[in-house]
């Protein structure tokens, strides 16, 4: 299909704004469905099968920093995703007293082209949590709502695992998983001695290919790099492209959305955007508007979308958007394994990220916090980049020789050489990542007395921790030190105590926010009903994570996805039905 | 190079076959409407703005000669040529710390205080600059730094600028062609994971767990399109 510049004028059935995986979703369903779709992206294209954009199979000394992060790239100078936590232009402010990092990705496939991969269903129990510790709110659907959904994105995009049957960890329709790398086998053996189970990983990466558009995965360990055999899932690759490839989709880039544009009677009509090439305004009009935006971007454009029908922003007679944000908890441990100094080279790389890990297995009830956590394993024969080497002032001296005589901190030469060279792959490090109890008092709201460089008033954030986390943290820490020492690791630097509130990091620095459109049944509770739709606004609908209740300990990514294809089908019956 | 010539490079001998059905990935995506190409295109993925930034980086000047020969000497030091690979200087680690400095400007007045703090040293110890003295009257002091837990309170300065230093040239020198060289590396290259060499797994006294061996990722069909019977079993 040709491409032609659509004139003001001409309608498309529907608005998509956002590529990640919430709105590149939305593009393929709504597109297969035979409906003409505009994607909305405030980032340039990107396509990591062609060689200039191409990070990928790269060594670290083609950086000029070795690969060392970057204000523009946080997780390293070959990492795909182009934004990060603060964007020159694209400022946001917090409240006193309160933390909260926003990551963004200014790019087709958003944050997907970076993320870990790691692809968990919600079970049973995460959409039910107030039915069994009474904290927060249950979901207005359960997993069996969802669960053909979570199967068709399965076969669809692919995720390898193993069945296990637990009951929270709902098994899917898996592709087969690596086997273990050495150093996770050594974590194994740590973790049986005090029964932490350990076992294959869940990542939507192709260790076989599912159709003829994808290849398989080449075990190169850089997942984050975006891949251009197209083996793990993006939004980008996997969604959009085939979508505009196949369907009547049109891809604007660099399309800063100011607002959804609304009638009289309150229904949208379409946005209106910011072009960051010429940085003039732009309308585009639809039937339905979609936000796949994410969960704070889209919550922003909604508040930011007055008039007189919606005063406090669209959809917002509740006052509930922005509320109840809420991300994943984080915090990490390392060390080294002596029994991996010394070790025998060959090629460990295996798929980009675990290929073991931790699902939670305890029982909140008699524990003094309310929710869980899983556990993601790393180290090993990883590739050397900026930072590696570090810190011989202090492990060198735990790096026995070969007579087993201790180590000296420090020093230099040829001896310190060998140490280093030795050294190489013996770390391990673990990072619990784990569910946060949602509540009303953590929220983005728009700061109005500073805007971006568009001139769009931007986000303030207020968001504390609360003792649940802090407790879950302190939990994880004495967990990872646990683990780490029956595996027979050296520790690195001091447990982290209740100064650091037991490491756990800052919100937004795990990058799984949600829950600022939350749905629910009560209009005077929630922002969306249970097919993501606004309460107030019939032809608006969130895509993103916006919707989620609670994000359990699950990375929300497949359940965007779930959540977002059902959304499509909603949206395809309403349209098809005249509803909307 | 087009995308298909890029993998052709890539998927060399058995790799080749069967990691694509058709052989031929999608189409490139059509034109898109306010994405005009900024600037000459992206280069390893770079955008404009970084590669205006990185080359500006380069442009600029920070160490002096008399720093960099001091860098020079030191670098090589700790991280001397042996039997396994080169030195540091070797693996050009002082155009990669002259880098760092001025990408992380963190850096720049510990590293400049550090080398000057050598040449007020050897001034009160010998009555010369640091790169005057012998290579045993450098050796002196280096020794006096390089060893956080014997060097005495008086030192710690030094210390501390010679922890730095290490990181730095140790992280240079392996995180370049010759480093890697050193380490023996062998990964960044495609491949197909079959699992820890069991000569490996022997002698760590592993053994695979056995409910897992049937469902992992086998090389021989790896190839073939996945598919599954209604409880999600893999049938292909």
């Amino acid at each position: 299909m040709s491409f032609q510049i659509n004139s003001p004028g001409e309608a498309y059935d529907v608005i998509i704004v956002g590529s990640g995986a919430g709105g590149g979703m939305a593009s393929k369903i709504l597109s297969e469905a035979g409906f003409s779709v505009a994607v909305v992206e405030a980032g340039g294209d990107f396509d990591p099968a062609k060689e200039e954009d191409r990070t990928q199979l790269r060594f670290p000394w083609e950086s000029p920093r070795r690969g060392a992060s970057t204000r523009l790239r946080p997780f390293g100078d070959f990492d795909a995703a182009i934004g990060g936590w603060d964007i020159e232009g694209e400022p946001y402010t917090k409240a006193d007293g309160t933390e909260f990092d926003w990551f963004r990705s200014r790019m087709v496939g958003g944050r997907t082209n970076h993320w870990g991969r790691i692809s968990l269903r919600f079970g049973p129990n995460d959409f039910k949590r107030k039915d069994i510790d009474g904290m927060g709110d249950n979901w207005p659907i359960g997993y069996d709502d969802l669960k053909p959904y979570y199967d068709k994105v399965d076969k669809l995009i692919g995720v390898f695992g193993s069945k296990e049957g637990i009951y929270n960890e709902p098994d899917g329709f898996f592709l087969p998983p690596p086997k273990p790398r050495l150093h996770e086998l050594y974590i194994k053996k740590g973790a049986d001695k005090m029964s932490v189970p350990v076992m294959p990983s869940r990542l939507s990466i192709l260790t076989k290919p599912i159709n003829n558009e994808r290849g398989a995965c080449f075990f190169c360990n850089q997942c984050n790099r975006a891949c251009q055999a197209y083996a793990d899932f993006s939004a980008g690759t996997c969604l959009v492209k085939p979508a505009m490839k196949k369907g009547k989709v049109d891809l604007y880039t660099y399309a800063m959305v100011r607002k959804v544009t609304t009638d009289a009677k309150g229904l949208a009509t379409g946005v209106s955007y910011i072009s960051k090439v010429d940085m003039k305004e732009y309308k585009l009009k639809s039937r339905v508007v979609v936000l796949g935006a994410s969960a704070c971007e889209s919550a922003r454009i909604m508040l930011n979308s007055k008039s007189s029908v919606h005063p406090d922003g669209l959809g917002n007679g509740s006052g509930m958007i922005g509320r109840y944000l809420h991300d994943s908890t984080g915090s990490d441990r390392m060390g080294f394994i002596p029994d991996l100094v010394d070790r025998q080279k060959y090629n460990e790389d295996g798929v980009g990220g675990m290929h073991v890990y931790t699902p939670w297995w305890l029982d909140n009830s008699k524990l003094d916090f309310a929710r869980g956590y899983h556990i993601e394993y790393w180290g090993g024969m990883s590739m050397p980049s900026y930072g590696f080497g570090f810190g011989m002032d202090t492990i060198r001296k735990h790096i026995k020789d070969e007579f087993g005589n201790p180590g000296t901190a420090g020093g230099y030469g040829a001896g310190l050489k060998k140490d280093i060279r030795r050294y190489f792959g013996s770390m391990v490090g673990m990072s619990g990542r784990g569910e946060c109890i949602p509540r009303y008092d953590n929220y983005c709201e728009i700061d109005n007395n500073t805007v971006d460089k568009f001139g769009i008033p931007v986000l303030k954030f207020n968001y504390t921790w609360s003792d649940q986390e802090i407790n879950q943290a302190k939990h994880m820490q004495d967990t990872f030190e646990e683990v780490l020492t029956n595996a027979g690791a050296v520790l690195f630097g001091e447990k982290a105590g209740p100064e650091s509130k037991y490491g756990l990091h800052a919100p937004g620095r795990i990058i799984h926010e949600v829950g600022t459109t939350r749905m629910g049944n009560d209009p005077k509770t929630s922002v969306l009903n249970s097919n993501c739709q606004s309460h107030e606004c019939k032809n608006l609908f969130v895509v993103d994570g916006g919707s989620f209740v609670s994000q359990a300990d699950k990375n929300p990514t497949w359940t965007i996805l779930a959540l977002a294809w059902r959304t499509s089908d909603h949206i395809v019956s309403e349209l098809k039905k005249k509803n909307i | 190079m087009n995308r298909r010539e890029n993998l052709k490079l890539l998927f060399t001998g058995s790799l080749a076959s069967g990691l694509f059905m058709t052989g031929c990935g999608p189409e490139a995506p059509k034109e898109i409407a306010h994405a005009p190409v900024i600037g000459e295109g992206t280069k390893w993925g770079r955008t404009p703005e970084e590669m205006a930034h990185n080359a500006a980086l380069k442009e600029d000047v920070f160490f002096t000669e008399g720093e960099m020969e001091k860098l020079n000497y030191l670098v090589d030091v700790i991280i001397p040529k042996d039997d396994v690979s080169g030195s540091a200087t070797d693996a050009g680690v002082p155009d990669f710390i002259e880098f760092i400095v001025k990408d992380m400007p963190h850096y720049q007045t510990p590293m400049r205080g550090g080398l000057m703090w050598l040449d007020n040293q050897a001034d009160d110890r010998f009555g010369k600059t640091f790169m005057e003295a012998s290579t045993e009257e450098r050796i002196q002091i280096i020794d006096d730094i390089a060893y956080p837990d014997k060097a005495k309170p008086a030192m710690s300065r030094g210390v501390k600028f010679f922890n730095t230093l290490r990181d730095l040239t140790s992280t240079g020198f392996f995180t370049s062609q010759e480093g890697f060289k050193d380490l023996d590396y062998k990964g960044n290259r495609p491949n197909v994971w079959d699992g820890i060499p069991d000569e490996v797994m022997a002698k760590h006294g592993f053994k695979l767990e056995e409910k897992y061996i049937p469902i992992y990722m086998n090389p021989d069909t790896r190839a073939t399109l996945a598919q599954w019977d209604d409880e999600g079993n893999l049938i292909g």
